[in-house]
């Protein structure tokens, strides 16, 4: 059976130039990047290059990027870090009602220890007002961090103007960009941005590595703690074939990314369309035009997600939803209803998120197959009338 | 994640759609869960000769309701009433923990069924 890979926002693809990028650092220049002979030197170039590839693709000095194991850790370290290194000037942080849980059960498990948070909330497109943004900043406010774009229903925030408004309230901004690395430009001198979270996974990199650019200046420390790696700021030998995989895959994305972008906005474009014009009582999700390339978001009315997305799956299709049941409690994604949707439109959620192997064909086999899977669901659905008004 | 039968029931449900009449009905859950089940039957000298269901809700729940009209079809009431949510996840070789609780509510709505049936029955 053909395979079609839709869910590029979950994780992509290791690019074989990458991947080939990587392997000698596992077998033969194994070094340890703290050791002084040569195969240690070999391992610390190896890093430093991987740094100036990243410090590149966002514009930052390579002294300013800072690896982790992930978008996870890196967002853990900002906020955590930045809230116990600046807690003298204030306890407060803001953040947005629909941020990764990376961040927000990091900004919850500080609110529980003591420290003050305000959720913003987002409109019916999934944006943060920056007039909300304004009003929440308080004298005590030290941190605002809101995600660059959102990864279940594909929204660009207007980063630099939140990040401008959080600096005039004298608070630093920090800002998950794990969807939109090497996917969009960013340039974190021209947005303000203090701190920056990024993924290699979501970039056709490797898994279990990831950055956090830190603003020159910026009042942080390590949250692992152990040797003096990473210019102290993270513990840890560091995952080296991993880190060049990431280095290899920024400097690619940046290559290609106006081109690539170009392609996946046309190819998104075409199939949330043609979902939209096959497909009644479907509600697309997130802004309609400033979006993540290639990320479609939409809830099928009557019907519940994880039935959508076994039925894809079993003509090979991967696809992911916010329902109830794929977020493994019993609430559909806390996304889905910030933007202000019920519940039970919420469980009818799909996410499909094209990436570069993406095809005109895979579109059209989805075109082709999607409707008919959501007129059977419907057909066994109590809650469809059989398409009169509803 | 699930088992063979889950996905077999799934992905070709026995005995979806309405009864053209219904001696009773029965319906559980709701859409803010999301998952809601309506069961039909025929009864004929309490004998369920035939079931129809409709389930909004994920494989789990669409399983447990295909399998449920399955077992009871051709039984008697009480037969039928012996049957639970328990009964129905071990005849589908069990369902993952998290789906016992909140999509397995068949045997519920068949029990409403049978009870709509009993009330309409006394009534007449």
């Amino acid at each position: 059976m053909k395979e079609i890979y839709m869910d590029h926002s979950a994780t992509t693809p290791v690019d074989r130039e990458v991947f080939e990028a990587m392997i000698p650092y596992y077998t033969h220049e194994y070094g340890n990047p703290s050791s002084v002979h040569a195969k240690g030197r070999t391992a610390k170039k190896a890093l430093e290059k991987a740094r100036e590839q990243l410090a590149s693709l966002i514009n930052a000095t390579p002294r300013e990027v800072f690896f982790t194991s992930g978008g996870t850790e890196a967002d853990n370290q900002a906020i955590v870090s930045y809230m116990l290194t600046n807690a003298h000037r204030g306890r407060h942080l803001i953040t947005s009602a629909i941020e990764h849980h990376a961040v927000l059960d990091t900004c919850e498990h500080l609110h529980k220890n003591g420290f003050d948070l305000t959720v913003l909330p987002v409109n019916s497109l999934g944006l943060v007002e920056p007039e909300a943004l304004r009003k929440a900043l308080r004298p005590d406010t030290i941190l605002v961090t809101i995600m660059h774009a959102n990864n279940e229903i594909g929204t660009i925030q207007p980063i630099a103007e939140l990040a401008s408004i959080a600096h005039q309230g004298g608070a630093a901004f920090h800002t998950d960009a794990v969807q939109t690395v090497g996917k969009l430009p960013i340039d974190v001198k021209a947005m303000g941005i203090d701190m920056l979270s990024a993924s290699s996974h979501k970039l056709y990199g490797p898994k279990g590595v990831g950055a956090l650019y830190i603003k020159k200046g910026t009042r942080i420390k390590n949250i692992l703690y152990g040797g003096p790696q990473e210019n102290k700021m993270r513990a840890g030998t560091e995952n080296i074939p991993g880190i060049v995989g990431f280095g290899q895959a920024a400097e690619l994305a940046q290559s290609r990314m106006s081109d690539l972008a170009e392609y996946l906005n046309g190819l998104g474009k075409r199939l949330r369309d043609g979902i939209l014009e096959s497909i009644p009582h479907t509600i697309p999700t997130g802004e309609p035009e400033n979006r993540v390339p290639g990320s479609v978001s939409v809830c099928f009315r009557f019907v519940e997600g994880e039935s959508i997305l076994l039925m894809l799956d079993s003509y090979g299709i991967m696809a992911s939803s916010g329902s109830a049941c794929t977020s493994g409690s019993l609430d559909p994604s806390h996304v889905l209803l910030a933007i202000g949707l019920p519940h039970e439109i919420a469980h009818g959620s799909l996410r499909l998120t094209l990436g570069k192997d993406n095809s005109e064909d895979d579109v059209n086999d989805v075109l082709e197959v999607l409707p008919k899977i959501i007129g059977n669901l419907r057909k066994m659905s109590p809650l469809y009338n059989g398409g009169g008004s509803s | 994640m699930y088992s063979q039968k889950v996905m077999d029931h799934f992905m070709n449900p026995r005995n979806v759609g309405d009864l053209d009449i219904a001696d009773g009905v029965g319906e559980v859950g709701n859409p803010v869960c999301g998952d809601i089940m309506h069961i039909e039957i025929q009864v004929q000298d309490n004998i369920i000769q035939d079931i129809k269901f409709k389930t909004f809700g994920c494989a789990a729940a669409i399983a447990t309701s295909s399998m449920v009209t399955e077992m009871v079809k051709g039984k008697t009431l009480e037969e039928a009433e012996r049957i639970t949510n328990r009964t129905v996840a071990d005849a589908l070789d069990g369902l993952p923990p998290i789906k016992m609780h909140c999509s397995n509510l068949a045997a519920d709505a068949l029990h409403q069924a049978i009870k709509d049936y009993i009330a309409r029955r006394n009534q007449a």
